[in-house]
């Protein structure tokens, strides 16, 4: 049981990675959009194709971290104690990202409109880097059951390495997915613009990873042999390919398929970690078995993870659906009968 | 006070700045959960009446309503989130201990606001496209999800009140743990009903403050009235069945933990005939000074006889119950909550007399004054209910299980205060951002409602996002085809 819920936690940091990497990732695109005018059209295309979704995206995270403390209290301990810095900082990200997205857009001055979305923009570059930082010391071995806060359990390669990916695939991710909103939304120029720019981010993936490969040799080393052999290696090669396909599916411009070929490489990535790193849930201190709780409670977390497959799902498949559609749409000052006041420049 | 000095001097020095961060975070997400879990259903019904009777100002009201939840759905959010690492931060030895045990509670709250947050999208964005009976029955379920997740809060508040479920091996650790005995503790019924109404009543009583500040500055059309009396109602209805189920949430510390009742009650020495102390400050030999004290009135209250032997502070040792300064913060909030509570069913007495009297709104304006000062008391009130729960559970994390001091993080005192004053500043900013975004909201709808026609002249003619096939100019349907003319309905 305690590694099926292993299996269950990896696939929904899998899922956080895909989902909540798509709107870091359109926070990525925002930050580097230019200049009010310039970024004027790439900014009112996040916004209108990030709103409805976006809360939901971000409650995998919850998820993560209730998944954590029920089926692993140990390590849900461990991590915590010997994250403190980045988990903190992520934290704080987490609320200037979403209160600056959120406040954003109700706003019609251009001055205020400009801090929500520097604060939006910039934790959107934050936030992913220090949770990268995080699994990149798990991964790298540096947390271990009374681990205390130090600066080395997330400031060294492997850790800066795996930040700094987690910013690359996000941005691809968003790019990849803006490319195709900016279709569905008939804007022919934000394609381009959009396409060229999951290019680049892929380009920085693949760099980044070749500097990871000699780099996390020795450093992590338990979990580099995971992904270099095995089950791992299997996944790792699927998800290159998936990240091949989606290149080519850009570059023949067939938009449809992209996202899936994107999400599909990303969550295979996660999931060759999950492989590399097995039976630990912290290499090579703590196994599955030994992090697990107790095993009512792990049998009672799997009904619940099932109720919320059941529930969750449909109306998650119907909101995306629902987004796809087009049939989601904001609250215009018409339809809330809102006039303008003095000093509004939007 | 030597006490304390004691206590103090023996708890580790992270101890500080994590409370001062928990209570100052908790203290401000609960302030936007009344309307996370209220807001929908007073919305939904408002809605309803729009969709039914065709009448346009109550779509009006639900759509302008929704754009409020819009923004403040997301703050609940952030703020909620930044909870859950707090555990992990600041609490790390509670989780590590017990997160098995209680930590499922969450896991339902978990998927119950996911679906939360997804059904509030559908809704939030469906208005204009929709069909307009599917939008509101889409936006049903909402309710219920909401309490759902309050269902999985409380859950875990009241097993740390409460808890059970497990028992203990030879080093401490719990075993042969029971889910279903850790999640309906003995606190949790009475804890969950309270906290359920608690949220109807304030987000109830807000809203409906919103429209009494209207009315007594002269804008008394159909609009306002409706915009008050929808909520006023749900908000007065609730409030004696809220009195009650504080009633019974009492005794249910009076039975189950009966040291933070002595908290409360200032109870010093286990004793009968014990009298009730109306405010009052505890002194370090017992003595209660100043205050109104009612004799035998505790004891009756706790079990309806002057012959109920109350238990008091002194029944366990110092350093296993709250200290005296935590006492009186206790007893206060709780005074505060009782005086609160009593003077709303005074409000609805009031109003309940004019509708049976007059079939209408009492007319003096003392009425507007004092329901537009209600939402506030009952966001106080709330504030106040946490802090006797909280403050009167010390010194444990857990009630007679683990104490704070043993699930404080080990990072150093330092970063935690850095910590508190980023988070301290972060919250300011974030919430005034956020109070500025609505006060500006109603400020234009007013705008527009007066129908000044340079603002309407201003008004841009389509004001969409420059996309294809979407921004189509479109009426959809009666939802939005509604609201368009109702502008000179009213005004907020
Ligand atoms: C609108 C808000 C409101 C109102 C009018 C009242 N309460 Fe309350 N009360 C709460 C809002 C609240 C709360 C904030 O929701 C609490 C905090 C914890 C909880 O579950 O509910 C709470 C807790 C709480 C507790 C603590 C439970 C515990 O320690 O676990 C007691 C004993 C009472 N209440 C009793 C009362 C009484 C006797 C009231 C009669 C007037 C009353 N409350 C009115
Ligand atoms: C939502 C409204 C709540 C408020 C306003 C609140 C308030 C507080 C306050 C004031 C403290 C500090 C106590 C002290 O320093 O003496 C505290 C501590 C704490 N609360 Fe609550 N609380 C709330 C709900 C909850 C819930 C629902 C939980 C968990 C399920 C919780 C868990 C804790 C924990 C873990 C601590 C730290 C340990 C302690 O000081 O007891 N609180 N809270
Ligand atoms: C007093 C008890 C609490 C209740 C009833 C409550 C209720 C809510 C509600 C209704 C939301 C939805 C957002 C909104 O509508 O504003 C929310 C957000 C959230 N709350 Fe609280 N909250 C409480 C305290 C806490 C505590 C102690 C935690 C810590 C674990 C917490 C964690 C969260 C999380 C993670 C979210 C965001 C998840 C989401 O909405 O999808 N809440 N809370």
């Amino acid at each position: 049981m305690a590694e099926l819920i292993a299996w269950v936690l990896v696939v929904v940091i899998a899922a956080y990675a895909c989902a909540g990497g798509t709107d870091y990732g359109a926070g990525f695109w925002d930050l580097v959009a230019g200049g009010a005018e310039r970024g004027k059209r790439p900014r009112g295309l996040i916004d209108h194709a990030m709103a409805p979704v976006w809360e939901a995206n971000n409650v995998w995270l919850i998820f993560v971290l209730i998944v954590m403390w029920t089926g692993f209290p140990t390590m849900f301990q461990a991590v915590f104690s010997a994250m403190w810095l980045p988990l903190a900082l992520a934290a704080v990200g987490l609320v200037l990202r979403g209160a600056g997205f959120a406040l954003r857009k109700p706003s019609r001055r251009l001055a205020q409109r400009r801090i929500y979305g520097a604060m939006f923009a910039v934790s959107s570059l934050l936030t992913p880097f220090f949770l990268g930082a995080v699994l990149g010391g798990i991964a790298s071995g540096r947390v271990k059951v009374g681990t205390t806060a130090s600066a080395d359990a997330w400031a060294n390669p492997t850790s800066i390495l795996a930040g700094l990916l987690a910013i690359a695939a996000t941005a691809f991710l968003g790019a990849v997915f803006l490319c195709s909103d900016a279709r569905r939304f008939g804007a022919r120029d934000l394609v381009d613009y959009f396409r060229l720019r999951a290019l680049l981010a892929f380009a920085g993936v693949v760099v980044l990873a070749l500097i990871a490969l000699p780099v996390t040799h020795n450093d992590a080393r338990y979990v580099w042999d995971g992904l270099t052999g095995g089950a791992g290696l299997l996944l790792v090669i699927l998800a290159a390919v998936c990240g091949l396909a989606t290149v080519l599916l850009l570059l023949r411009r067939s938009h449809g398929w992209s996202r899936y070929t994107s999400v599909a490489s990303v969550a295979l990535v996660v999931g060759a970690w999950g492989f590399a790193q097995r039976p630990y849930v912290l290499p090579t201190s703590l196994t599955v078995t030994q992090a697990a709780g107790a095993s009512h409670t792990l049998r009672w977390l799997m009904i619940v993870t099932v109720i919320a497959i059941i529930l969750v799902g449909p109306a998650l498949v119907l909101l995306y659906r629902l987004d796809t559609q087009g049939e989601l749409e904001e609250l215009t000052d018409a339809e809330t009968v809102a006039a303008r006041t003095p000093g509004d420049n939007l | 006070m030597l006490s304390t000095a004691a206590i103090l001097a023996n708890t580790p020095a992270q101890l500080l700045p994590a409370r001062e961060q928990m209570a100052f975070t908790l203290a401000m997400h609960i302030l936007l959960v009344p309307f996370g879990v209220a807001l929908p259903l007073i919305t939904l019904v408002m809605h309803h009446r729009g969709l039914r009777r065709g009448d346009a100002v109550a779509l009006l009201l639900a759509r302008r309503w929704s754009a409020v939840m819009a923004v403040q759905f997301a703050i609940g959010i952030i703020t909620g989130t930044v909870l859950s690492f707090e555990f992990g931060l600041l609490w790390p030895g509670m989780m590590g201990r017990w997160g098995d045990v209680f930590g499922l509670g969450f896991g339902v709250e978990a998927w119950a606001f996911f679906l939360e947050a997804v059904l509030i999208a559908i809704y939030l964005y469906g208005w204009r496209r929709l069909k307009p009976w599917t939008h509101f029955w889409l936006g049903v379920p909402l309710p219920l999800a909401a309490l759902m997740g309050a269902f999985g809060i409380i859950a875990a508040n009241s097993w740390m009140n409460t808890p059970r479920g497990f028992s203990l091996d030879a080093n401490g650790n719990p075993i042969n743990v029971n889910v279903q005995q850790a999640i309906f503790t003995p606190m949790f019924g009475p804890e969950y009903w309270h906290f359920v109404v608690a949220m109807f009543m304030t987000a109830g009583y807000v809203v409906a403050g919103v429209y009494a500040v209207g009315w007594l500055r002269g804008r008394r059309d159909r609009y306002h009235r409706l915009g008050f009396t929808v909520p006023f109602t749900v908000a007065t209805i609730l409030t004696p069945i809220q009195f009650m189920l504080g009633d019974s949430a009492a005794r249910a510390v009076f039975h189950k933990q009966p040291v933070k009742f002595a908290a409360m009650e200032l109870v010093w020495d286990t004793d009968t005939h014990v009298p009730e102390y109306m405010f009052g400050r505890l002194n370090s030999d017992g003595t209660v000074s100043g205050g109104l004290k009612i004799p035998q009135l505790d004891s009756i209250l706790a079990g309806f006889k002057p012959s109920t032997q109350v238990t008091g502070l002194t029944s366990v040792p110092a350093d296993d119950r709250p200290t005296i300064v935590q006492a009186t913060i206790a007893h206060w909030a709780f005074d505060i909550m009782v005086t609160v509570g009593s003077l709303l069913i005074l409000l609805a007495l009031w109003y309940a007399w004019s509708w049976w009297r007059h079939r209408d709104l009492p007319r003096t304006r003392w009425f507007f004054r004092s329901a537009a000062v209600a939402g506030a008391a009952c966001l106080v009130t709330v504030e106040c209910g946490w802090i006797t729960t909280e403050v009167g559970r010390q010194p444990w994390i857990v009630y007679n299980r683990m104490r704070v001091s043993e699930a404080v993080t080990d990072t150093r005192a330092s970063s935690l205060w850095t910590m508190l004053g980023i988070v301290i500043v972060v919250y300011i900013a974030v919430f005034g951002a956020f109070l500025a975004v609505v006060l500006k909201m109603r400020t234009r709808w007013r705008i527009a409602d007066e129908g000044s026609a340079a603002a309407r002249a201003a008004l841009p003619p389509e004001t969409d996002t420059p996309y294809g096939p979407r921004s189509e100019p479109e009426p959809a349907g009666a939802a939005s085809g509604g609201g368009s003319d109702s502008g000179s309905g009213g005004a907020s």
